[in-house]
């Protein structure tokens, strides 16, 4: 039996505290709170993609089809309200916390890193918000028909575990360059 | 073009023909939208806190709102689009990404971005907003079996 609603209503409340918290964060500058939101907020959002992307994802795609729609009815609304919120989180702290520590600035030596970032965030945000979190959705709608279409749900299911592992690549890369401006 | 009428009823085989009925291409017209989006804000991004250059990213962000457009205007050439879900979950979906534009173009607003450039973020940000729940709209609506 699939969930009333395609999101988790209940979870909405407690986002919207988040989020209220880092507009705050970022109109008092609190450097504290900047790091709390970009690092646990991009920690959470890499380690996420990471495990989808690696083992949740091929362990998804292993599975009989009626299971597969079990786990899913359950896992893929969760992950609607999850990410966007925590990408927002580690963005918009990010952006306040590089300029904070003049990361941004041409002349500093991790200018370059974080255009790479950058980058792989545009890649990411490209590939996550065009297909996966589509394909995301349109599961979740088919799934709570009275009769669902297999077929669909197993195209997109695949589509969903193929640009998981994409989106989990670019994490390693992100690691990589956030290890490397942390430290230099 | 039409909806297939290769459709198997409740209780019958899964409808194939939805898989591969004809389509207009607003997905990849429209992540290319975002695409063109993404690369101005983050060639914007690069020059913060300084004031940048405005000729590239105008560039990006007027083919983002064109190719927004040209994907809405094939999806209207779909007649049995209007029976699927599209203008529900295009609303919900543009009300979740409007929050997110709004937190950025915030963002933004506090680094004191002012001006044109604060034109420009604002015009990226409001295609961007309207990129993603036509990506998600769309995508539903091309799964959808109207026959149903």
């Amino acid at each position: 039996m699939p969930p009333r609603t395609i999101i988790p209503v209940r979870a909405l409340p407690v986002i919207g505290v988040i989020l209220i918290a880092l507009v705050v964060v970022i109109a008092t500058n609190s450097q504290w709170g900047l790091m709390l939101f970009h690092v646990a907020g991009g920690g959470l959002w890499t380690g996420i993609d990471l495990f989808v992307g690696f083992v949740v994802g091929p362990i998804l795609g292993r599975l009989s089809l009626p299971a597969r729609a079990e786990f899913s009815a359950r896992f893929m609304p969760m992950m609607a309200v999850i990410m966007p919120t925590l990408v927002v989180m580690t963005l918009a702290s990010g952006l306040q916390v590089a300029l904070n520590l003049g990361n941004l600035d041409v002349g500093s030596i991790n200018h370059r890193w974080l255009m790479a970032s950058f980058i792989v965030v545009g890649i990411m945000a490209v590939v996550a918000l065009g297909i996966l979190e589509p394909a995301n959705i349109t599961v979740l709608i088919e799934m709570r028909k009275p009769v669902p279409n297999g077929a669909v749900i197993g195209v997109l299911m695949k589509r969903f575990v193929v640009t998981a592992g994409v989106t989990g690549v670019m994490q390693v890369a992100t690691l990589l360059i956030m290890t490397r401006v942390a430290t230099q | 073009m039409s909806a297939p009428a290769a459709h198997a009823g409740p209780g019958g085989p899964p409808n194939l023909a939805i898989l591969t009925r004809p389509f207009p291409p607003t997905v990849p017209i429209v992540m290319a939208s975002l695409a063109s989006v993404l690369i101005g804000g983050i060639w914007l991004a690069s020059f913060v806190p300084r004031k940048p250059p405005l000729g590239v990213p105008t560039v990006l962000g007027a083919l983002g709102v064109v190719l927004l457009v040209v994907g809405l205007l094939l999806l209207t050439r779909v007649p049995w689009v209007s029976k699927t879900p599209f203008p529900v979950v295009w609303r919900w979906a543009f009300l979740a990404y409007l929050v997110i534009a709004a937190l950025i173009w915030f963002a933004f607003f506090h680094n004191h971005t002012r001006g044109a450039t604060l034109a420009l973020v604002t015009v990226m940000l409001a295609v961007f907003a309207l990129d993603v729940p036509t990506l998600i709209a769309a995508t539903v609506a091309r799964y959808t079996d109207t026959d149903a």
